[in-house]
């Protein structure tokens, strides 16, 4: 059975449908390679093994039966732990969480439910999802499968070493700043954030909610759009989330791209983009245009200031989003003699990592009293000129090709007392979460050191079937995808 | 101009932190380290470009005005121990004064 974990989700799914093998030997699979594996990566905070072989025996009832079973019947799959799950352990890997055991759903994990798919467990993540390596964990850091001594990336950590080492085909991360396409990149895997309002984020513990977007992760774009179609889709329980109606994405994967317009922006190849990266990265270009695309050079004269205005956005919204963490109602309490406001300032002192505080006092200074107009307001209108370089780069091509990230996966500990240079390993990414665009990060190569170089697609709002049938066009052509750690 | 440690502080105390000398400290140091890197986005001219909260175009959604069941009372207090069996509610330090 061993060799089930090695497959994509859409050959397991297939497999099963067809009666090959049942859910239940699948599950069992890749519950004893995450038991044997994931003493060395730590990526999962809860294994949820029972609950998967009931999940896993009840769909090999419904096939028995002749029942349609769901779109991702029996696929095993990991949730990254800012996603509510009723009854299972939710702690964004935070202290301030310990204990937490959500009384409800998210949306997400509601309609993985209903598509049979198996959940084999929670994963890790930098705290309450801020962090670029999964070091910022309030547990344990996670591994990178393809070098033990790097880190994995981040926040969606946990969700990227789960598939990259085999412990579950399929993975849903979220993303912030790149918190799915930078991990994705680092483990060598396809991962995707939708466009702002594609998903709904019920039940996604809130970091930066204007910027916030789940999405899946897994080997190829085929997975990830067998994944996108199960989850997509409006939600009354969110007001952001879109009434679009939800394609099916696998049926856009039609392996053609000729006469695709590709835009290479100037901004994305800079200094500090490590030269194999960049190679990679033209090289996979060249792929594309050897197949019929067009390569056009664009410019996002803004790019420069995104970093910047993000690190206001995001701390900002975070910083009100976590006041709700008091002590009181749910999660970890300090011990306190003392007034309500004792209480509160304890509990949340002894509960939070410092990463967080850090973002919380940032965005708690850039919106008080006296600082808004400085600090938010100009942040949100650099976020304009952010998204009026992108709407006129669409007007000159369809889809634009950068790195995912500026090096492949760096050491842990290297970057941990550099908040800053950590910081920047995200500056590939985090212009699509301004601009609340698609972004697609696959593997398009691996360094002298073997580790895996992300190339990241990105298109105007709610193109997805493009990105991901250009990706696919891509990995029918190349097997960078097929490689295994 | 940098901010000071008192100022910082004071921000803490915003935020509902009680923050330690050392992470006064710390903190101090990367707060002003993140400000210089924000003072870049000032020479930006920006008198004419209106804000963006949301970046995708949102409507806003009406329903049916209807009830609809919430979380039973014993759910929500199962997940905390400081709570008043008998009165049914948290548990919380005195509020008002005597």
């Amino acid at each position: 059975m061993s060799e089930l974990i090695h497959l994509t989700a859409t050959a397991i799914a297939a497999k099963i449908k067809n009666k090959e093998v049942s859910a239940r030997e699948v599950t069992d699979a890749f519950l004893a390679h995450i038991e044997a594996t994931d003493p060395v990566l730590s990526a999962f905070l809860t294994v949820t093994a029972e609950q998967a072989q009931q999940t896993a025996d009840a769909v090999d009832r419904k096939i028995a039966d002749g029942e349609d079973a769901g779109a991702l019947a029996g696929v095993p799959l990991a949730l990254k732990d800012n996603l509510s799950t009723r009854g299972i352990a939710t702690t964004c890997a935070s202290q301030i969480l310990k204990g937490y055991i959500p009384p409800f759903d998210a949306t997400v994990v509601t309609k993985l439910k209903e598509a049979g798919a198996v959940l084999v467990g929670k994963v890790n993540l930098d705290e309450f999802a801020m962090g670029s390596s999964t070091e910022n964990s309030g547990f344990f850091p996670t591994k990178n499968p393809w070098d033990t001594t790097r880190v994995p990336g981040g926040s969606s950590g946990g969700s990227a070493v789960a598939v990259a080492s085999g412990m579950a085909p399929l993975a849903l991360g979220s993303d912030t700043g790149g918190s799915i396409r930078q991990p994705a990149a680092f483990c060598g895997l396809t991962g995707l954030k939708p466009t702002y309002g594609r998903v709904s984020r019920y039940g996604l513990v809130a970091f930066g909610s204007s910027l916030d977007q789940i999405g899946p992760l897994g080997w190829t774009a085929e997975d990830v759009a067998l994944l996108l179609n199960v989850i997509a889709g409006h939600d009354p329980m969110d007001s952001t989330s879109v009434p679009h109606a939800v394609p099916d994405y696998t049926q856009a994967l039609t392996g053609e791209v000729k006469g695709l317009k590709i835009g290479v922006p100037q901004e994305y190849f800079i200094e500090g983009i490590a030269p194999e990266v960049r190679a990679f990265v033209m090289s996979a270009i060249g792929v594309l245009r050897g197949l019929g695309a067009d390569v056009v050079e664009v410019s996002l004269p803004y790019t420069e200031y995104a970093l910047a205005a993000y690190y206001i956005v995001a701390p900002a919204e975070a910083s009100s989003n976590l006041a709700r963490y008091d002590g009181v109602r749910y999660g970890f309490r300090a011990q306190s003699d003392g007034k309500h406001d004792a209480l509160f300032e304890k509990t949340r002192e002894m509960g939070f990592g410092a990463e967080v505080k850090q973002r919380i006092m940032i965005g708690t200074y850039a919106l008080s009293a006296g600082y808004y107009d400085a600090f938010y307001l100009k942040a949100q209108k650099v976020r304009t000129l952010i998204r009026q370089d992108f709407d006129k780069a669409f007007t000159e091509c369809d889809v634009l090709i950068t790195p995912t990230t500026p090096t492949t996966a760096f050491r842990l500990g290297e970057k941990t007392n550099d908040p800053l240079e950590m910081k920047l390993s995200d500056i590939c990414t985090i212009p699509a979460n301004m601009a609340g665009l698609p972004g697609l990060s696959l593997c398009c190569g691996f360094d002298t050191r073997g580790l895996p170089v992300g190339m990241q697609l990105m298109g105007p709002a709610f193109s997805e079937e493009l990105l991901l049938r250009v990706a696919d066009t891509y990995q029918r052509h190349t097997d960078w995808h097929t490689r295994r750690p | 101009m940098p901010l000071t440690p008192d100022e910082v502080r004071k921000v803490g105390t915003l935020a509902r932190l009680a923050l330690s000398d050392d992470e006064v400290d710390r903190l101090t140091h990367q707060l002003n380290d993140l400000l210089d890197q924000f003072a870049r986005l000032q020479q930006l001219p920006t008198e004419s470009v209106p804000p963006t909260s949301h970046a995708v175009p949102i409507q806003a959604f009406l329903r049916e005005d209807r009830i609809t069941p919430s979380l039973p009372r014993e759910e929500v207090l199962a997940l905390t121990s400081h709570v008043d069996d008998y009165l049914g509610g948290f548990v919380v330090p005195q509020v008002i004064e005597e």
